[in-house]
């Protein structure tokens, strides 16, 4: 697998990825501010796929009807779904494209499930990596004392319910986000992720993204001499939005 | 041929199952002890004549029997069919839409039914999806990987049928030429009787291509139902009788 600059596309795609409760949105949302101020032409992916793919993807997960097997290829479709239609236009036109979120995401939750790694990428393969990758590693207690401490109602399959880990749904996904965790510090040297401390304070883990981020891309390649306007982001439909259906951070 | 006596029930023989790769998490092939016939083949080729013959002739001969088809997952054959009308999926995206109704049939439907000792009539199988797709350009390998979930079918028989016969039959059922049937997303030609047979004969050679792995019987279709049923009917016997 190679990055979108290995592939010689105009753009660059930096990712960010992490448990939920790991301050990665805030990160990439300050990333994103930055970028903008610097003139750079940059896209925030959020997440949003076509009603169409949504609608079998929600329909799964209230109706509890997904499989490991079925959980992956539905996702799957949703990733493709965004990747051809959104990210590769925006990679094509040389935008700086953020995405809180990416493959790995998927690696690390369907391994868990039981699907075969090897099987997993395979399926994926069609998708370019990321040029940058950051990991925000937090302690799992933190992470999990974030998101819990809200008591929030935490969904079926977010709480790795049809794990059949426990019959509780807190604890269940407190294994399961273990078992996640597990997973992303195995692919860690193999994707080269830039692991930044999340226990640290946002004011210095933002610090170290920007830098980074100004080492290894040439920001000035990414500035148009004639700025137009940031495209806006696209249009979501309130009933359907989040598919990742993460808690709030 | 000899009439059976009624009360002969061949007792299929449990064979060998395996997987093509990967299979899925957690199912134990030594259950799935029924038998999977597949059909594949073009509109026209006269599959579904074809299947609607042997579950008469199977459950006469005392087999319990389901059957399956493409786009029949509760789970998204809605979403399919409106992708499929709009055309407003990529390429990628809908390959994998229709990986995941595969899936969800074959977890709700084929292996249960396997399991249960039925003989399991799949309309089209993993085939169709990837010759589709191989002609779309897609990469072989990646297919295969996907569809390395799918159970090896105990027989797989594919109506071959000449473009020219297979416009003629459409033609003869319908008075027109399904817009996917005939290619029309690949910008062969505006012209759609001339999409329709440059299209169907690339499907053929994909088939041909996915043959030399996968093996299954090459059916000439382009004979009488009664002569090509008479064949299905020989084949499907041995293969239920065999070790």
């Amino acid at each position: 697998m190679k990055t979108f600059a290995e592939r010689n596309f105009p753009g660059r795609l930096i990712a960010v990825e992490g448990l939920d409760g790991s301050g990665k949105s805030t990160q990439i949302y300050l990333l994103k501010r930055w970028l903008e101020a610097e003139g750079v032409r940059v896209y925030f992916s959020e997440w949003n796929s076509s009603e169409l793919v949504k609608s079998a993807t929600s329909k799964g997960k209230k109706r509890e009807l997904l499989s490991p097997t079925t959980f992956s290829l539905i996702h799957a479709t949703d990733f493709a779904d965004r990747y051809e239609r959104h990210l590769l236009p925006l990679l094509r036109a040389g935008y700086v494209v953020l995405c809180d979120r990416y493959i790995f995401t998927a690696f690390g939750r369907d391994t868990v499930r039981g699907c075969p790694p090897a099987w997993v990428r395979g399926i994926y393969n069609f998708a370019t990596l990321p040029d940058l990758t950051f990991f925000f590693k937090a302690d799992l207690e933190v992470s999990l004392r974030r998101i819990l401490d809200g008591r929030p109602k935490l969904k079926f399959f977010e709480a790795g319910m049809d794990l059949r880990l426990s019959a509780d749904p807190y604890e269940s996904f407190r294994i399961f986000q273990g078992r996640i965790l597990e997973q992303y510090l195995a692919m860690s040297t193999e994707f080269n992720f830039n692991i930044i401390d999340a226990n640290q304070r946002v004011e210095v883990q933002q610090g170290i993204v920007r830098q980074l981020v100004s080492q290894r891309i040439d920001l000035s390649r990414f500035k148009r001499q004639t700025p137009l306007p940031l495209p806006p982001p696209l249009r979501v439909n309130p009933k359907s939005a989040e598919l990742e259906d993460e808690p709030e951070e | 041929m000899k009439k059976k006596n009624h009360n002969d029930i061949v007792v299929p023989q449990p064979g060998p199952r395996r997987f093509y790769g990967y299979g899925i998490p957690g199912v134990k092939l030594e259950d799935l002890v029924g038998k999977l016939i597949v059909v594949e083949g073009a509109d026209g080729s006269g599959r579904s004549t074809q299947i609607a013959q042997l579950v008469d002739w199977l459950e006469t001969s005392g087999h319990a029997t389901v059957q399956v088809g493409l786009k029949r997952s509760s789970l998204v054959s809605e979403e399919l069919e409106r992708a499929q009308e709009g055309n407003i999926l990529s390429r990628t995206t809908l390959s994998l839409f229709y990986a995941t109704d595969f899936a969800d049939q074959l977890e709700n439907i084929i292996l249960p039914a396997l399991k249960a000792g039925f003989i399991v009539l799949a309309d089209r199988y993993v085939y169709t999806l990837m010759a589709r797709d191989i002609t779309r350009g897609m990469d072989e390998a990646w297919l295969k990987n996907v569809y390395s979930i799918a159970p090896v079918p105990d027989a797989v028989f594919y109506l071959s049928v000449e473009a020219e016969e297979l416009v003629q039959r459409n033609l003869s059922k319908n008075a027109t030429l399904d817009y996917w049937e005939s290619g029309m997303d690949l910008g062969l030609s505006r012209d759609m009787f001339d999409s329709f047979l440059q299209y169907q004969t690339a499907m053929q050679a994909a088939f041909r291509q996915l043959q030399k792995g996968y093996g299954f019987n090459i059916v000439n279709g382009n004979r009488s139902v009664e002569e090509v049923s008479r064949e299905l009917r020989k084949k499907i016997t041995a293969v239920l009788a065999a070790k």
